[in-house]
């Protein structure tokens, strides 16, 4: 059911929800080197997702956010566990990382990292495991 | 500073014993959020409180500790989880049983 | 370094992820597990092996060295523990498929039922005291998960007590782990063992020693923190009780024994003797629950207290003899407790009721069953050469040499008890008059029958081959009672 009665809510979430969602990506990058990372990136995302549903009702978030979000679960973990289980493909120790530097035309120097592949499963997991629960309690109303 | 950590722990794990003991399942909840929030700071404390130096060894001066955030940081997120589940099935149970009263709940008479 | 050691935890792991994806095939699922536990079974068997010929193993986690980072270490009783946890969740895996129900099957069943021996097979690996803290929470979380699948009333009534007993266990564990850190400012096992050596055990670590005996004696149902078990286990349906009566109590008694092994062992007069006073008391307080209770669930279920003294009583002895025993009781009993709750299972699938009054003449239609569950039962009390006479004897032994009589004596006459408890269900459940039961049917028996068949086998193997396992054991047993074999091989390496 949806009520017409939160214009204001509504109206301002549109704006508000972009800022939130991009903060979190960059929360997320910034988690290379700076406090910040997967798992903080990823409540702010579903906290912006909380809002969506807050402001509209559980069936219109699910039509414009068409996303199984245990599936998202499973990929997240899939992304960390290949990530770590990679190291054993070189023989080194379980978790190892690897990590250089590439010069990009543009932005100059950047450092890449096969963290960020992990933390990117962390960011998957976390909100794919939030937002499982949120809707579990949400769903029979 | 340790002194007024310590008190704050203190205060932090009666409150929680406090809600604990209480029927009503969702002080029960609170209860257990606010004893894991006081094991968080006990750590936090336990591992020296001190300002201004890096956590790096080797480097000149003191450094600082980095584990215990670490360390707080992983209970963080498993006591989130956890509070986050002992919450839907608390409402589970709530909707299931029709009471969140924890007398109430009592079933299993034993040798029967 | 060496990534062996992982695989019993990477394998169940990316099974777990990688289910998640076909919740709704069952099949898939059913196959994939099998397959994936049986891998773990191969990996764990080529652990052993690698200990056995070439010592302790361990594994620098993200080439991060010893005492800084998180280590995994494999010594013999770690590796002969995941072997036969990797073991009994694939029989209960097996059982699982006809018994289960669909309905669970769909609802994440084997995905959580593989973040379970996750849990399980990391907290036996680790060397690090807050990995383990975090092992026991992935154990648990699945726990939970398995506790209230299902979703009927007593389930979330149980799980409700469970999941809050435990969490304050858990909170009980971060601020132990608080205290030892200052006081020792380290968490690698090994490193807080060399550490308590230099210091010599003050006061402060014997309050320590016993925080984690409360922590661990929560989750293992120890004496006078066991009363959440009877109700919380009553809930689950066979082959997730068969899980959680094999192997999570066992993780506490593991925990126990690696602590007052490693750790708390300079001021033995106070801990050990504490030890050894709850683990007595626990036999003894889960010998007259075993006895008095007339309903199958709960007679084995205190059944599992009576173990957890037994074994503990070992430690609290230690010397190698005792140690040894506590060893190959703790193996021993988990494989047989698996085969009784199973075999319980079925007899509940069978009948409709765990009430034993209700129960009789099951040995005229089943035969198998019936004699499946009096060998079982014999193993448990300890009869030779069934697999749990060695291990008593050795508890015995140790005992009589600790010159501790009275212990020794309990656990002597705690043996008839529980061998009197297990054949009342044997005489009133099996003979008798033969009645007919409305579901008799429906139960596939013949297929639930083959775990429990398989577990007996290995219980019965076990105790005749004890002269081709004896090795294993005493490797195990020997690191256990000297300590300086763990810290060198994790420190130096």
């Amino acid at each position: 059911m949806r009520s017409n009665n939160n214009i204001i809510l509504e109206t301002t979430i549109k704006v508000v929800l972009f800022i939130i969602v991009l903060f979190s990506v960059y929360i997320f990058f910034a988690g290379h080197y700076y406090p910040g990372g997967g798992f903080i990136g990823g409540l702010m995302t579903s906290g912006a997702i909380v809002l969506l549903l807050i402001a509209y009702d559980i069936k219109t978030v699910a039509t414009i956010l068409p996303v199984n979000y245990r599936t998202m679960t499973g990929i997240g973990l899939l992304f960390a566990i290949g990530t770590s289980a990679g190291s054993l493909l070189f023989n080194v120790p379980f978790l190892t990382h690897a990590f250089g530097h590439i010069e990009v035309p543009v932005l100059g120097e950047i450092s890449l990292h096969t963290a960020t592949l992990f933390d990117l499963g962390v960011y998957l997991v976390v909100v794919g495991v939030t937002m499982t629960i949120i809707q579990t309690i949400g769903e029979d109303e | 500073m340790e002194i007024v950590m310590a008190i704050v722990v203190g205060i932090l794990f009666m409150t929680a014993t406090y809600l604990m003991l209480s029927k009503s399942l969702l002080r029960i909840i609170v209860g257990t959020g606010l004893l894991s929030h006081g094991a968080h700071l006990l750590i936090l404390t336990m591992g020296r409180l001190k300002r201004g130096s890096a956590p790096l060894l080797g480097e000149k001066g003191p450094y600082t500790d980095p584990l215990p955030q670490a360390l707080i940081l992983t209970a963080i997120v498993i006591s989130f989880g956890v509070t986050a589940f002992f919450l839907v099935l608390a409402y589970r149970a709530y909707k299931e049983l029709g009471t969140d009263n924890i007398e109430k709940m009592r079933g299993n008479r034993g040798n029967e | 370094m060496n990534n062996l050691i992982i695989l019993p935890i990477l394998i169940p792991f990316v099974t777990a992820a990688i289910l998640i994806f076909f919740h709704k095939k069952v099949k898939v699922q059913r196959w994939f597990s099998a397959l994936s536990s049986i891998a773990t079974i191969i990996a764990a068997l080529v652990l052993v092996q690698k200990v056995h010929t070439d010592g302790i193993q361990s594994l620098n986690i993200s080439s991060w060295d010893a005492p800084f980072g998180i280590t995994l270490v494999s010594d013999m009783l770690s590796a002969l523990l995941v072997l036969t946890t990797s073991i009994v969740a694939f029989v209960c895996l097996i059982y699982s498929f006809k018994s289960i129900g669909a309905e669970r099957e769909k609802y994440y069943y084997y995905p959580v039922f593989n973040f379970l021996i996750v849990g399980v097979n990391g907290a036996f690996t680790t060397g690090d005291i807050f990995n383990l803290f975090v092992f026991f929470e992935v154990m648990l979380m699945s726990s939970y998960v398995l506790i209230v699948l299902g979703g009927t009333k007593i389930q979330l009534r149980e799980s409700i007590k469970y999941l809050l007993v435990n969490v304050i266990s858990s909170a009980l564990f971060v601020i132990t782990v608080a205290y030892l850190y200052s006081v020792v400012g380290t968490l690698n096992m090994a490193h807080i063992s060399q550490r308590i050596a230099e210091i010599g055990q003050p006061g402060i670590l014997s309050v320590i020693a016993v925080l984690f005996l409360i922590v661990f004696g929560l989750k293992g149902a120890i004496f006078p923190l066991y009363f959440w078990m009877p109700g919380s286990y009553y809930a689950p349906p066979a082959p997730v009780l068969a899980l959680f009566g094999a192997l999570l109590t066992k993780v506490g008694v593991y925990s126990i024994t690696r602590t007052y092994t490693l750790f708390f062992y300079h001021d033995q007069g106070f801990t050990h003797e504490l030890l050894q006073l709850l683990a007595l008391v626990s036999i003894i307080a889960g010998v007259i629950g075993a006895i008095a209770y007339w309903d199958i669930k709960k007679v084995i279920i205190y059944n599992i207290i009576v173990a957890v003294g037994v074994i503990l009583y070992g430690v609290s002895v230690m010397n190698i003899d005792a140690l040894t025993g506590s060893i190959f009781y703790l193996i021993h009993d988990m494989i047989i407790k698996a085969a009784l709750f199973l075999l319980v299972g079925i007899m509940i699938a069978i009948t409709g009721t765990s009430n034993l009054k209700k129960i009789s003449g099951l040995i005229k239609r089943y035969p198998g069953v019936g004699w499946t569950f009096f060998i079982s039962a014999l193993a448990l009390a300890g009869i030779p050469p069934l697999s749990g006479f060695i291990g008593k004897l050795l508890i015995v032994q140790g005992g009589f040499e600790g010159s501790s009589y009275v212990g020794a004596a309990i656990v002597l006459m705690s043996s008839l008890l529980v061998l009197f408890s297990v054949m009342k269900i044997f005489i009133n459940g099996f003979w008798g008059v033969h009645r007919a039961y409305e579901n008799e049917d429906k139960a596939p028996v013949k297929w639930l029958l083959i775990s429990p068949v398989i577990l007996v086998i290995l219980s019965a193997l076990y105790g005749i081959g004890t002269e081709a396992i004896l090795p294993y054991i005493s490797q195990a047993a020997e690191t256990l009672a000297n300590p300086s074999m763990y810290i060198d091989a994790v420190l130096k390496e």
